[in-house]
């Protein structure tokens, strides 16, 4: 057997950091000298998958931008929980807008820019799954399909959690909410509702669009740099598991979303020009129960039996996924 | 202050929020005990040493390992590793080769020449050690580091005990253990060859040591009576391979039996082997899981053409052949003899029964205690008589090479006490670091392609002595597999999965440190390090 030398790192790349990485491969959430866009004292509640992503996405837009970049936040948790007056978390230039309207202003911002001829300022917009899929689709469409140059980051914890969990268009299937009770004969969320706004953003054949998780960071610093590089409208969806709303123990957080992944659930992959680039593989695929039972959300799925029925119904929609994004070691893309 | 209309509160950043007031349970950082340290009959900090090797610094790993042992290189070869046994990376893929990363560890620090560090301050004060074996030996180094003046008599024409008399130069090249016993000397331990104490009381009396050790070793075969012609030849085994040290190989014959079923038994075949035997035999009275070798001994033994017959006693021997009956074993797994005989052709035949203290120099020492052959010694390996302590094969235990080793640590540290008139005590022992504490979603897979590589790799290093031990390239890549279970290995994880920005890095080498200011208490460090150095603990109300 001719030698092959192999880089082998004790953890490889899935820890935050790794002291046997030379500086320039190790992430930006591992440098003492990171931004902190999120800084301390913020009024998340305990283990909120939100706050942990927009520091991950911002910190690794502000690497990427040089530090020169604007951000337009719709309402919603992020907002809330993060300027509650007369106190502010960001330690970015940072401007506060509507629930529905940050590509709106994210699109202002860059045609300001634009014509003032600051071209190296770059221009991200924020918001929840509401802001994005339901109350802010109209202008995020729009920003598209101008393809203004702003990278637009959703952070999807899958309902409207600051109001008090009401169902949003990124609900999923069975799960409780304030509006989608556990109650009648098909509890929880409607089959066949809501919309994945990652494929619609394809549709709209824009530079670059991409999926990730709070649980694989270098993935995530990795998408949001890439992003960077194109100018026009972008798009990053990212799973942020929610242990308010999704009834989940704060410490599971990370773990949950590492299991939307390995179920399939949520597809990690990345797109250019409405084409899937590569998808992110699942290391040890997982059968939905065990991701779906960690949640009280889904509690009604256990109890006083397992409803094996709508359980496979959930799990035809991640082999639907698997099968549809090639997400298995051995399969294509 | 002028503020703005309908304005209360200053503006400022969210800093002044104190979130660690929803804090009930608390992170803190911790250091469990890895199994692999917790097995180590040396009491070597295993995941210490292997800290420093992943990032290739072999001399500070080697001298890491070295405050425990001052024999890497042999412990590389003729340990029987339970530490691999307990590692946790075992329930993952496979264990680590910590035995092979010390076999490179030792041999590259006798190539490079790297000398132990220089001994503390002398005391003044002296100790003896009778016995030049491992547990000697180490013993020897370890308060030789202390300070204080140590001098060894040794019975033998060359130090090593055991690991030159009783372990096949197959399994340990003679100038790896001259070159780790001649560091030892260099750090000024006098050692008195062909110097056999006869009389213990006599050198007592002397007064001229203010401590002695004893690591005399259980040097003598010990025999069974077997029926014999006038021109059976039986040898025992110990012996047998004593006499592989001296100048002419003792004459076997073409066809060998070897009598006993333990490590001693498989050395002796494959010696007999080696040295032209066509048959050698091992007769053993029970069967194969009953064994008291080692599964690898007997495995190598196997792959090399020993043969083994099970269940059978020697009845009768005489020139050319012996007469076994066979055993089957009762419920209680007791041999039986059956009352069926068969012959073996055998030109010679070596016991392998165990092996004997020979106790003979302490017949006029008062307060020495032995029973079933051996010497009782407290926790703190002293016998009855202050001032003398004892360790090694002649004390109750597993009789290897890696315990001997570290009795002589312990009994140093508890003659050091002794002769500075304190008392030493080990300290508290830190919770275990189990499997389930871990995160393993954090290691790397070794993938197909790398695991073969990596079981080739493994082979030559721990089955085949032949071969040379691992090169850089895979010490490293083993190194790299540790967990490090149970400390910190400075991954970053719990400073970058914070959403509360609560975790202080506070720099290469230094760690981490929670802000407990900010810290709200959600746990996902502790659930997200990957090796359990993190434990949530309940607030006081």
């Amino acid at each position: 057997m001719p030698f092959q030398p192999i880089k082998f790192y004790q953890t490889g790349s899935f820890v935050v950091g790794n002291r046997l990485l030379s500086e320039d491969q190790r992430s930006v959430q591992s440098s003492q000298a990171r931004t902190n866009s999120l800084t301390l004292g913020h009024r998340a509640c305990q283990g909120c998958g939100e706050a942990l992503g927009a520091r991950y996405a911002l910190d690794a837009a502000m690497r990427a931008s040089g530090n020169q970049m604007v951000v337009a936040n719709a309402t919603g948790c992020l907002e809330v929980f993060t300027t509650p007056f007369p106190e502010t978390s960001w330690q970015i230039p940072w401007i506060h807008s509507l629930f529905g309207n940050s590509a709106a202003v994210g699109t202002g911002i860059a045609a300001a820019l634009r014509s003032k001829g600051k071209q190296d300022i770059r221009v991200v917009a924020q918001a929840g799954d509401g802001g994005t899929v339901d109350i802010g689709f109209g202008p995020l469409s729009g920003m598209f399909e101008r393809n203004d140059d702003v990278l637009f980051i959703c952070y999807d914890n899958e309902a409207y959690m600051n109001t008090g969990v009401q169902r949003s268009g990124a609900t999923p299937p069975a799960a409780r909410t304030a509006t989608t009770d556990a109650v009648g004969p098909h509890p929880g969320e409607d089959f066949g509702k809501g919309k994945n706004l990652p494929l619609i953003a394809m549709a709209h054949e824009i530079p670059y669009v991409a999926t990730a998780t709070v649980a694989e960071l270098r993935d995530l610093e990795y998408k949001v740099e890439k992003a960077m590089s194109f100018h026009g409208a972008r798009y990053i969806h990212v799973l942020v598991p929610c242990p308010l709303g999704w009834g989940s123990a704060p410490s599971d957080t990370i773990r949950l979303s590492r299991m939307a992944k390995e179920t399939g659930l949520f597809p990690v992959f990345e797109a250019e020009g409405g084409e899937v680039t590569s998808v992110s593989k699942i290391r040890h695929r997982l059968p939905v129960e065990e991701y779906l039972r960690p949640q009280r959300r889904y509690q009604h799925l256990f109890r006083p039996q397992p409803d094996t029925q709508t359980i496979g119904r959930i799990q035809a929609i991640a082999d639907k996924n698997i099968s549809r994004f090639g997400l298995l070691n051995g399969e294509p893309k | 202050m002028e503020r703005p209309f309908a304005i209360t509160l200053e503006v400022g950043s969210s800093r002044h929020n104190k979130t660690g007031t929803w804090r009930v349970e608390r992170p803190v950082y911790v250091d469990r005990l890895p199994p692999c340290n917790d097995a180590c009959p040396a009491g070597e900090n295993i995941q210490g040493w292997l800290y420093h090797a992943e990032s290739g610094d072999y001399e500070s790993a080697w001298r890491k390992l070295m405050e425990d042992n001052p024999l890497p290189a042999v412990m590389g070869r003729v340990c029987y590793h339970p530490c691999q046994t307990a590692c946790n990376r075992g329930k993952l893929d496979e264990e680590v080769g910590i035995n092979s990363v010390e076999h490179f560890l030792g041999d590259l620090a006798l190539d490079k020449g790297w000398m132990p560090e220089t001994a503390a301050a002398d005391t003044g004060r002296t100790a003896l050690i009778i016995g030049a074996g491992p547990s000697g030996l180490s013993a020897a180094y370890h308060l030789r580091r202390l300070g204080h003046t140590v001098t060894i008599y040794e019975a033998g024409a060359n130090p090593g005990g055991m690991m030159r008399y009783g372990i096949p130069k197959y399994r340990l090249p003679r100038e790896v253990l001259d070159g780790e016993i001649r560091r030892i000397e260099a750090m000024g331990v006098e050692i008195v060859l062909n110097h056999k104490v006869n009389d213990l009381a006599a050198v007592l009396a002397e007064k001229r040591f203010d401590a002695v050790f004893l690591a005399i070793g259980a040097e003598i075969g010990k025999r069974a009576y077997v029926p014999a012609g006038e021109s059976a030849r039986i040898l025992d085994a110990v012996s047998f391979l004593h006499s592989m040290e001296g100048q002419a190989p003792p004459l076997l014959g073409r066809r060998v039996a070897i009598y006993g079923g333990g490590n001693t038994a498989m050395d002796a075949a494959r010696t007999a082997k080696r040295l032209g035997a066509t048959d050698a035999v091992v007769v053993y009275r029970r069967t194969r899981d009953r064994m008291p070798a080692h599964d690898f001994e007997v495995e190598e033994a196997v792959e090399e053409g020993v043969e083994m017959r099970w269940l059978s006693t020697v009845k009768h021997a005489d020139a050319g052949k012996l007469l076994l009956e066979k055993m089957t074993l009762d419920e209680k797994g007791m041999p039986t003899p059956t009352g069926e005989f068969e012959e073996l052709e055998a030109d010679s035949l070596i016991l392998a029964l165990g092996q004997e203290v020979d106790l003979e120099l302490l017949r006029n020492v008062d307060g020495v205690v032995a029973t079933d052959g051996v010497v009782q010694v407290d926790r703190n390996m002293m016998t009855g008589v202050p001032g003398l302590f004892a360790g090694g094969d002649m004390v109750p235990g597993e009789r290897t090479v890696t315990v001997g080793i570290g009795h002589g640590k312990l009994a140093a540290r508890n003659i050091d006490a002794w002769l500075r008139g304190t008392s030493f005590s080990k300290g508290g022992r830190p919770e275990l670091a189990d499997f389930d504490l871990l995160n393993t979603w954090y290691y790397s897979d070794a993938p197909q392609t790398v695991r073969a590589k990596l079981d080739v790799a493994r082979r030559r290093s721990t089955f085949d002595e032949v071969v040379q031990g691992l090169d850089e390239s895979n010490a490293l890549f083993e190194a790299r597999r540790c967990l490090s279970c149970g400390n910190c290995f400075e991954c970053d994880n719990c400073y970058g999965v914070c959403p509360d920005n609560s975790v202080i890095k506070l720099g290469p080498g230094l760690r981490y440190e929670f802000d407990y200011d900010y810290c709200k208490g959600c746990g996902i460090c502790a659930q997200e390090c990957p090796c359990g150095a993190i434990k949530m603990v309940p607030e006081s109300i």
